[in-house]
């Protein structure tokens, strides 16, 4: 019994001393907290990201499809010269752009209505109604409308029994359009609620006693104010679409290729250094837009 | 303020704009019972023998349960890493630190394609067999910012100085972990893992460059998808991936008032 107590004693003893000896030394505390994550991700995560950029700059064998480490610029002068490539490229941008645009007009009368409008309870129903989409299978949202969009699917349906003739939308660019600007949209309204909400209701009644009307309040007052929120949430919508190569595949048509579709087939090939050399225009794209974002104070904002 | 034509017409915005985002979902809902082997809307009968024929396909049951182990094994990961780093971030200033949140957030900064992509020429490069495992490390490498973003957000809500408290008490660094540190974080942490095992559960871009032969459940369902193939039995699969979802994320929300969950989207923001 005794000898027990003794243990246990000399155990407490030992847990303080390296609390103790932990809290005069933080660095090491520091470390060791650091050690695993860091290193997993600079090993692993970043290590594999510096060798696909790496890679884009060497070749395959033309025969024996085995990568060849040998420094080329053959990848991008392909990608420069042949005007699919260009096209894949503008069609991907037009389309992430007019996501974004289309996400912006649809979020920003739900954000204001959540922000400033809805009583707490229902803001809190609103706000589960706009996450559980947002966090619910993607595949299974771009699947619902693959549906939704087919011949006999429900939009069809709906159309006729208003009298009105079938669309075609299935299969076109116009459809991935859709696709894009449903699955994403929850990604704008969060962070345009979030600058709208931050707005003074002071702000709004001074407008007021300037004379100014609602429209003008809304032009310069309102939308100022929400821009770095509409650009937060753009980055998302903008930089989704851009990688994104499941929607092409399963809701575009035959002339629907997105930068991803090509990527993803390089990679099938496989083709590693062609697909590294394509995937940096997203990747290039992105950080300009970044660039844009951040002087339009997006950072700022969420 | 707003003028009452101006709440009406945002009133009818904000219907509309809620029936855009549910409207999908609840359809493709009501095709799982669908008792036509045709996909056309409207059902033409009610049956429930699509989730009878699913439960026993041995393909979906092979593959769910591996989107369950990797879902579990992920999650297990980045608690593990993503408190740690969270831990670190809010005690500590030094040099890097910036750098750090910024590497663990660059998984769901690049599109999945990239991360996707840069993994499989690694795996490939470094010879890799590819198996359970590297699907666990592509999961693990954006589940890790979840539980971070969500141990980080409570970290800050809470004050450093119980920690100093209990230190002066006399209480040992174990016994100011369990009497201090983990009745603050443990909501933290399991709201994390739920949101961690949720984002996992449906990846598929990561996925498809990181499994072998093996399929997870989304990867089953964009092949069957894609192929047209047996779509009653995906649309029944369908029903219950959004189900397995939905119900995490709902507990999350509760468990973390309404900033965690928002942190996924906040989190790509930050870049």
């Amino acid at each position: 019994m005794a000898e027990l107590v003794e243990a246990g004693a000399s155990l407490r003893s030992a847990r303080l001393r390296i609390s103790a000896a932990l809290w005069r030394r933080p660095w090491l505390k520091l470390g060791l907290l650091l050690a695993a994550p860091v290193l997993a991700f600079a090993v692993v995560y970043l290590g594999a990201l510096v060798s696909l950029f790496v890679s884009a700059f060497w070749q395959i064998d033309a025969f024996t499809a085995a990568v060849i480490h040998k420094w080329t610029l053959d990848n991008f002068k392909t990608l420069w010269n042949d005007h699919t490539y260009w096209r894949i490229t503008g069609r991907t941008i037009g389309i992430a752009a007019a996501v974004t645009v289309t996400d912006a007009v649809l979020a920003f009368p739900l954000a204001y209505f959540m922000a400033r409008l809805a009583t707490p309870r229902l803001r809190a129903l609103l706000f589960i109604a706009v996450l559980l989409p947002l966090w619910s299978s993607y595949l299974v949202r771009i699947y619902a409308w693959r549906t939704i969009l087919a011949k006999d699917g429900a939009l069809n349906w709906f159309l006729n029994g208003i009298g009105l003739p079938d669309t075609g939308l299935a299969y076109t660019n116009t459809a991935m359009w859709i696709v894009f600007s449903y699955v994403w949209l929850p990604f704008m309204v969060l962070p345009v609620y979030a600058a709208l909400e931050r707005i003074p209701d002071s702000y709004l009644e001074a407008s007021q006693d300037l004379g100014a009307k609602g429209s003008r309040t809304l032009r310069s007052v309102i939308l100022p104010l929400a821009l770095p929120g509409i650009v937060a949430g753009s980055i998302f919508t903008f930089s989704l679409t851009l990688g994104d190569f499941i929607t092409p595949a399963l809701v575009g048509g035959a002339g629907s290729s997105f930068i991803g579709n090509v990527v993803h087939d390089k990679v099938g090939q496989p083709d590693i250094p062609f697909a590294a050399a394509f995937a940096t225009v997203p990747v290039v794209v992105m950080g300009i837009y970044l660039l844009i974002a951040r002087r339009l104070g997006a950072f700022d904002a969420v | 303020m707003e003028t009452r034509s101006t709440r009406i017409g945002l009133g009818v915005a904000t219907v509309a704009v809620i029936a855009f985002l549910w409207l999908p979902l609840l359809l493709i809902m009501a095709y799982a019972f669908n008792s036509s082997t045709i996909q056309s809307w409207p059902i033409s009968g009610f049956t429930l023998h699509w989730f009878h024929q699913a439960w026993h396909d041995p393909e979906a049951r092979s593959s769910l349960w591996l989107s369950i182990k990797v879902g579990l094994a992920a999650t297990a990961v980045a608690l593990v890493l993503g408190t740690a780093a969270a831990a670190a971030i809010y005690r500590f200033r030094f040099f890097g630190r910036e750098a750090v949140s910024f590497l663990l957030l660059l998984p769901i900064a690049l599109p999945g394609i990239i991360t996707g992509m840069s993994l499989n020429s690694a795996f490939n490069f470094a010879g890799v067999r590819f198996s359970i495992w590297t699907i666990v490390v592509g999961h693990a490498t954006f589940c890790v910012v979840i539980v971070y973003n969500n141990v980080l957000a409570r970290l800050r809500r809470s004050s450093p100085s119980l920690l100093e408290a209990s230190m002066d008490l006399g209480a040992d660094g174990w016994q100011t972990f369990r009497f201090v540190v983990w009745p603050v974080l443990s909501t933290a942490l399991v709201a994390g893992g739920l949101l961690a095992f949720a984002l996992s559960f449906d990846e598929a871009i990561v996925t498809t460059f990181t499994a072998g032969a093996q399929t997870t459940l989304p990867i089953y369902i964009l092949d069957h998808i894609q192929r047209g193939q047996d779509l009653p039995v995906v649309n029944a699969i369908v029903f219950v991936v959004i189900l397995v979802t939905v119900i995490p994320v709902t507990i999350a929300q509760r468990l973390t008032g309404d900033t965690g969950v928002l942190r996924r989207g906040a989190s790509r923001t930050k870049v």
